[in-house]
């Protein structure tokens, strides 16, 4: 469904990723590990077009995502959802307004049914009652689901998730990886997630794939990833300072 | 030597040609948003009572100060030589060729301008504008259209109203302060005005509401680096909105009033 061919990209003098091959299937729940700044969110981005590769191409539904046009990419954008690292909700905007926003936009829809269809999704992570707040009202884990609930009120395909449990705390992070498993039963959606918290990515994932030098470096199940004996992901999985990977400014 | 100096003037203009480049790009999706349903009315309208009613006030007090104090200055300069006759005529027309325009330009490009930036620079770092396009709506034309409209439709709009208040605080001045006599006051300001004077200084108000709004949402729009960033774009939008109508002002007039 999601194909990654030989992605390069890069930033100035950065090589971000170095020729990147992936493959997500119909139905899987792909969780991409790796450290802070090695290019999850820029991986991610790419799926759904907020990025072009400098080389090689990214495909969905076997269309080549930087040769389609902005008509053809926000047809295939209706499929998907995205939940943000900082929930990006639109803070001009009420609750019930934020989780409509495209029903709005892209159905013929009446303002009560989307008020009340965001109700409902509002109501499947969990909320209920908030509608008429403001985004600035709502504690961290409130704004993220609130974010799940604009992410999935098209009924999309695809989801994506980047860090979804970053900043919150152990419960609501565990809220959070319960309602990713649930949409992903629920809905039956394809979902990728970018992370780096190792709890969330056992519970949530069926693969794990492990970014490192711009490249997959290994991918397996969860079990699998758990007993590697890459040096590499296993320094990382364990959260060692000392190993193959380097940290910048600390001396091994 | 020679490589290093091509390589030394290359590094000199490259960010302003990326800038450069990056606003005529924004310009070009602009106009094709403009022209491509569905027509923002609602987010429109919203934009021309943040750009044009909400300005008012701040708009106001500078039409009529600078109308009362031009029109000061001019009746003491003219009484020297007998002129005082002529006050009302060059009021009015500083006020609609030049001040008019200029002064509503710098005022919302200062009130209005930096609020673009900012929301705008905002909405970049805290990735509204990725969600946006996430939701397959095309954020050039969601959130920058409507106010370049705003820009292009209410700066004229308020110029007309700052060229009469201006020109009603110079009259409050010579007549109602230093004595003039209304009649020969207003046949003044009417009998050397033209209406070329006054649709020259519209065409001024919409380039520089043009001007503002596109300098200031480009600036928005590329905001990187947090807080920082987004103080660093709405300096910078104020900056180089009132430079472009500083610098376009002189070229605009020596075109328009040859």
């Amino acid at each position: 469904m999601i194909e990654f061919r030989d992605v390069h990209k890069s930033f100035e003098d950065n090589n971000v990723l170095q020729g990147l091959n992936l493959n997500v299937d119909k139905g899987e729940s792909i969780v991409v590990i790796g450290g802070s700044g090695t290019g999850k969110s820029v991986l991610l981005k790419h799926v759904i077009g907020l990025m072009n590769p400098d080389n090689g191409a990214v495909y969905v539904d076997s269309n080549s995502i930087s040769e389609m046009n902005e008509d053809g990419l926000n047809q295939l954008r209706k499929k998907f959802g995205m939940l943000f690292q900082s929930s990006a909700l639109f803070d001009s905007m009420t609750v019930w307004e934020n989780v409509g926003f495209a029903l709005k936009r892209h159905t013929s829809m009446s303002e009560s049914d989307v008020k009340e269809l965001s109700s409902e999704k509002l109501k499947m992570v969990g909320l209920v009652g908030i509608e008429d707040d403001m985004p600035a009202q709502l504690s961290g884990g409130m704004r993220k689901r609130v974010g799940l609930a604009r992410a999935i009120a098209m009924n999309p395909e695809i989801l994506l998730y980047d860090e979804p449990t970053t900043g919150l705390d152990p419960i609501n992070a565990e809220v959070i990886n319960d309602l990713i498993i649930k949409m992903n039963e629920e809905l039956n959606v394809t979902s990728v997630t970018i992370t780096h918290d190792m709890k969330s990515a056992y519970k949530i994932a069926d693969t794990i794939a492990m970014l490192y030098n711009g490249v997959i470096i290994s991918r397996g199940t969860p079990e699998e990833i758990r007993n590697t004996t890459d040096p590499v992901v296993r320094q990382f999985i364990e959260g060692k300072a000392s190993g193959p990977i380097s940290v910048e400014g600390i001396d091994k | 030597m020679i490589v290093k100096v091509i390589e030394f003037i290359g590094a000199v203009i490259e960010k302003p040609a990326l800038g450069m480049g990056r606003i005529v790009l924004l310009l070009v999706s602009i106009l094709r948003g403009m022209l491509k349903p569905p027509f923002e009315i609602r987010n429109i309208i919203g934009q021309m009572l943040e750009v044009g009613v909400n300005s008012l006030p701040v708009v106001l007090i500078t039409a009529i100060a600078t109308g009362m104090v031009l029109a000061l200055h001019m009746y003491t300069g003219f009484s020297r030589f007998g002129a005082e006759g002529l006050v009302g005529t060059v009021v009015a027309l500083s006020m609609t060729r030049e001040f008019g325009p200029v002064l509503a330009a710098l005022v919302v490009a200062g009130r209005a301008g930096a609020a673009m930036a900012a929301e705008l620079g905002t909405m970049k770092v805290t990735e509204q504008i990725d969600a946006l396009e996430t939701l397959a709506v095309n954020p050039v034309k969601y959130l920058v259209v409507p106010r370049f409209l705003a820009g292009l439709i209410m700066l004229p709009a308020l110029t007309i109203i700052t060229d009469i208040v201006g020109i009603l605080g110079g009259y409050f001045v010579n007549v109602v302060l230093l004595g003039t006599s209304s009649k020969s006051y207003l046949r003044a300001t009417w009998d050397f005005l033209q209406m070329e004077d006054i649709y020259n200084g519209m065409i001024k108000a919409c380039f520089f509401g043009a001007a503002f709004t596109l300098i200031s949402c480009y600036k928005g729009f590329y905001t990187s680096g947090g807080a920082e960033g987004v103080g660093r774009a709405t300096t910078g939008a104020v900056v180089y909105s009132f430079m472009t109508i500083l610098i376009s002002d002189y070229f605009l007039s020596a075109w328009l009033f040859r």
